[in-house]
C-alpha cells in the first residue's frame, strides 16, 4: 500500500497535475506563491511553476475574482483561490452576476473555465467571520458548479475534473479536514463532477453527506452498527451537477433518509434534497426525511459552543436512532 | 488634407469621415431604440449613449481587430464600434431570435464576442477587474492585445474600480481604463458624491498610473489619447486612466426627461455635440455640408432598414429559455 497523504498535499498534487498537463492553468490569489498558502494548500507550487504560473495579489477578492473570469473568457484556465470561504462574500457579485451568468446572457457566446478554490467550513475554531460552512450562498446561484471533495483521492481526481471542465467550478476544500489522511491518487486519477460515492453499504437508514459530514456520518455508521442499525453512507461529492440519482435509489432500498450538512438549516442544500426525495422518492418513504444541519446562528468560537451548533456524531447518532425507530 | 491632432499622429478627411459615419449610426440607431421604447417595442430598460459616441469610435479606431472591450450598460455605442450591426442590436433589444444574445441579454447586455466586444455589464463597476483579467490574459500569452473598460463617473465610487486599478497597475497590465465622464452618477451630480474634482483621473494619481482628462466630445482628441496609451499599453508600460468628458443627449435610462440637468447645461453640451464637432472639423477640411447630409441620409435609411429587419424577425423558441447555460449547450444541473 502507498503512503498516504493527506487532504493539504492532495490540494496542491491536484492543481500541480493540472498544470503539468495543461500550460494555460494559471493559478492567482493571497499569498498563494513563496508563501504557499495560508493553509499550505498551495505548497510546491511556486518552486515548480514560478512567477508566471503562480501570481500572488492583493486582498482583493473581486479583482482576484473578476480577474480571473476575464481570463478564463480569453483563453485561461485560471485557478483563483479566496482564502477563507466566508470572503466570497467580498466578491459575491462575480459569483452571483457576473460568472454563473456570462454564457447565459450572451446566448451562448462566452466560455468560462474557471475555478475558484475555498478553504470552508467549520472546526478550527476560528470564529465566525472564518469558519462558515457556505456552499449554500454558492448553491442558490444557477450557472455554477459546486465540488466539495471528503478525502484526497477525490481531491485530486475532482481538481483535475474542476480546471478541465468548461464551466465555472467553486471547490470548496474543507479546513476541517486538511489534516486527514487517505489513500493517494492513482495516476492520471479523474473523478467526474455529479457523481456521488456510497462510501457505506447499508440497508436500513440512507445518510447523505457532504466534505466534513462524511466521516462524520461515517462515525455515527460505526456507532450505530454496534447496534444493529445498518447505515448506507452517500458521499454526495458534488452539489451540481448534483447525483440525486443515487440519493433516490439508495433511499428507495432503506426507505429512510438523513442529510447531514455543515450550512446551516436555513437554507441549506439538505433541502432541495429533500424536496426531490419527497416529490421523486415519496412512495419509497417510511419516515419523514430528517436533517442534521448547523443551527442558526453564527458561528461561536469555543469548541463546545461550536460543537453545538455544527453536525457531530452524536447528533447524528441521535438523529439515525429516532428514524430507524420511527 | 491632413491636421495634425498631435506630434505624430494626423487625421484627414477621409478618416474623419469613417468615423462621423460610425457616429452617425450610432447616433441615430439612440433615436430609433429612444422611439422604439417609447412605443413599446422595446421592453425593459434602456441607457442610450447619443452624446457618448466620440468616446467610443476614437477609442475604437486606435484598438486592433483582437483587442478586447468591455462596456457598461450603456453600451449601445461600444457594440456599434467594434463591429456589432445595428439590426443585431435592434432585435436583441426588441427580444428577437436574431438579436446579438439571442435575446437573453437585452439592452444591457450587448455583446460580439467575435469581435473582441466582451460584453456589457449592468452591476457598475463590476467589469474593470474582468478587463484587467483579459490584459492579464494576454501577457499569459505573450500576445501584445490591449483590453479597454469603458465606465461612467458614478463607477469611480465603488471598491471594483479601485481593485482593479491597483492589480492592473502592480502587474502593468496592459489595459485602458476609460471613463465616460458625462457628469451625472444617474440622477445626481458626481461632483455632489464625489470627494474629488475629476472622480477618475484624481484616483488614478493613487495607483500611480497615468491619467488624462480629455473632451470626449471630439473623436480626433479621443483617438490620439487612446492611441498614445494603447502603444504604451502594448509596450509593456502598463495601464492608463482616461477620463473623457462628454454628456448624454437623454436622460439617464428608459423615459427619464432628465430635468435635473440646467437648462443653460444642456444648451451648453448640445452645441459641443460630437457629431457637430466633427461636421465642423470635416468642412474645415474642405469637405462639402452636402456631402455630409447624403452621408446622415445614407445611415438613416440603414437604420430605417435595420429596424424593419428587426421588426421582421421571429421572438425565441421559449424553449431556448433553458439553452447556454453550461458549455454543453444545456441547463440541467442534475446528473
Amino acid at each position: 500500500m502507498a503512503e498516504l497523504i493527506t487532504y493539504r498535499e492532495a490540494v496542491s498534487e491536484g492543481i500541480a497535475r493540472e498544470m503539468r498537463r495543461d500550460p494555460r492553468v494559471v493559478c492567482l490569489g493571497e499569498d498563494i506563491g513563496a508563501a504557499e498558502g495560508v493553509f499550505k494548500t498551495t505548497a510546491g507550487l511556486f518552486a515548480e511553476f514560478g512567477p508566471q504560473r503562480i501570481w500572488d495579489t492583493p486582498i482583493s477578492e473581486q479583482a482576484i475574482v473578476g480577474a480571473a473570469l476575464g481570463a478564463a473568457m480569453t483563453g485561461i484556465r485560471p485557478v483563483a483561490e479566496i482564502m477563507f470561504s466566508d470572503f466570497i462574500a467580498c466578491c459575491y457579485d462575480y459569483l452571483a452576476n457576473e460568472i454563473p451568468k456570462m454564457r447565459y446572457m450572451t446566448g451562448g457566446q462566452v466560455t468560462v473555465p474557471l475555478v475558484i478554490r475555498t478553504a470552508n467550513g467549520g472546526g478550527l475554531g476560528f470564529g465566525a467571520q472564518h469558519s462558515q460552512a457556505v456552499e449554500n450562498w454558492v448553491f442558490t446561484v444557477p450557472g455554477l458548479k459546486i465540488a466539495a471533495p471528503s478525502t484526497p483521492a477525490d481531491v485530486v481526481g475532482m481538481m483535475a475534473s474542476a480546471i478541465r471542465s468548461d464551466d465555472p467550478v467553486v471547490f470548496f476544500e474543507h479546513k476541517g479536514l486538511l489534516a486527514s489522511k487517505g489513500e493517494p491518487a492513482p495516476p492520471e486519477h479523474v473523478v467526474p463532477l455529479g457523481e456521488a460515492s456510497i462510501v457505506r453499504r447499508g440497508d436500513d437508514v440512507t445518510v447523505v453527506a457532504l466534505a466534513s459530514t462524511v466521516p462524520t456520518a461515517l462515525s455515527a455508521a460505526e456507532l450505530l452498527a454496534g447496534e444493529d442499525i445498518s447505515v448506507e453512507v452517500i458521499d454526495l461529492r458534488c452539489l451540481v451537477p448534483l447525483d440525486a440519482q443515487t440519493v433516490l435509489s439508495s433511499v428507495a432500498r432503506t426507505s429512510h433518509l438523513l442529510l447531514v450538512e455543515e450550512n446551516p438549516y436555513q437554507g441549506g442544500w439538505g433541502a432541495t434534497v429533500a424536496s426531490i426525495v419527497a416529490d421523486e422518492g415519496f412512495t419509497s418513504l417510511d419516515a419523514p426525511v430528517r436533517r442534521v444541519a448547523a443551527e442558526c446562528v453564527p458561528l461561536p468560537f469555543a469548541d463546545a459552543l461550536e460543537d453545538e451548533v455544527i453536525p457531530t456524531v452524536d447528533k447524528v447518532v441521535d438523529a439515525v436512532r429516532r428514524l430507524s425507530a420511527f | 488634407m491632413t491636421v495634425s491632432a498631435g506630434e505624430s499622429l494626423t487625421v484627414d478627411a477621409s478618416q474623419l469621415l469613417e468615423w462621423y459615419e460610425q457616429m452617425a449610426v450610432i447616433r441615430q440607431t439612440e433615436k430609433a431604440v429612444y422611439d422604439l421604447f417609447m412605443s413599446g417595442l422595446v421592453k425593459g430598460t434602456t441607457h442610450l449613449a447619443a452624446g457618448h459616441e466620440a468616446v467610443a469610435v476614437g477609442t475604437s479606431a486606435a484598438l486592433r481587430e483582437g483587442d478586447y472591450v468591455f462596456a457598461t450598460y450603456r453600451g449601445h455605442h461600444h457594440a456599434i464600434a467594434r463591429g456589432a450591426t445595428p439590426a443585431e442590436c435592434l432585435a436583441e433589444l426588441m427580444s428577437k431570435a436574431t438579436g446579438l444574445c439571442k435575446a437573453k441579454g437585452g439592452s444591457m447586455h450587448l455583446t460580439k464576442a467575435d469581435r473582441g466586444m466582451l460584453g456589457s455589464y449592468a452591476i457598475v463597476g463590476s467589469h474593470l477587474p474582468i478587463a484587467a483579467g483579459a490584459a492579464w490574459s494576454a501577457k499569459l500569452r505573450g500576445t501584445d492585445q490591449v483590453a479597454v473598460a469603458f465606465f461612467g463617473d458614478g463607477a469611480t465610487n465603488i471598491g471594483a474600480f479601485h481593485e482593479a486599478l491597483n492589480l492592473a497597475a502592480v502587474w502593468k497590465l496592459p489595459v485602458l481604463f476609460v471613463c465616460e465622464n458625462n457628469l451625472y452618477m444617474e440622477y445626481t451630480p458626481i461632483s455632489a458624491v464625489t470627494s474629488v474634482a475629476n472622480p477618475a483621473a484624481d484616483r488614478a494619481v493613487a495607483y500611480g498610473l497615468p491619467a488624462e482628462i480629455i473632451d470626449g466630445n471630439d473623436v480626433i482628441k479621443v483617438h490620439d489619447t487612446a492611441r498614445v496609451a494603447v502603444d504604451r499599453a502594448r509596450a509593456g508600460d502598463g495601464p492608463t486612466v482616461i477620463e473623457a468628458l462628454t454628456y448624454r443627449h437623454y436622460g439617464h435610462s428608459r423615459a427619464d426627461p432628465a430635468k435635473y440637468r440646467p437648462a443653460d447645461e444642456v444648451e451648453r453640451w448640445m452645441q459641443r455635440d460630437p457629431l457637430l464637432v466633427a461636421r465642423e472639423r470635416l468642412t474645415s477640411l474642405g469637405v462639402d455640408a452636402a456631402d455630409i447630409d447624403a452621408l446622415d441620409a445614407k445611415v438613416a435609411d440603414m437604420i430605417k432598414a435595420a429596424v424593419q429587419e428587426a421588426k421582421d424577425a421571429p421572438y425565441p423558441d421559449p424553449a431556448t429559455a433553458l439553452t447556454d447555460v453550461w458549455a454543453d449547450g444545456g441547463a440541467r444541473w442534475r446528473s
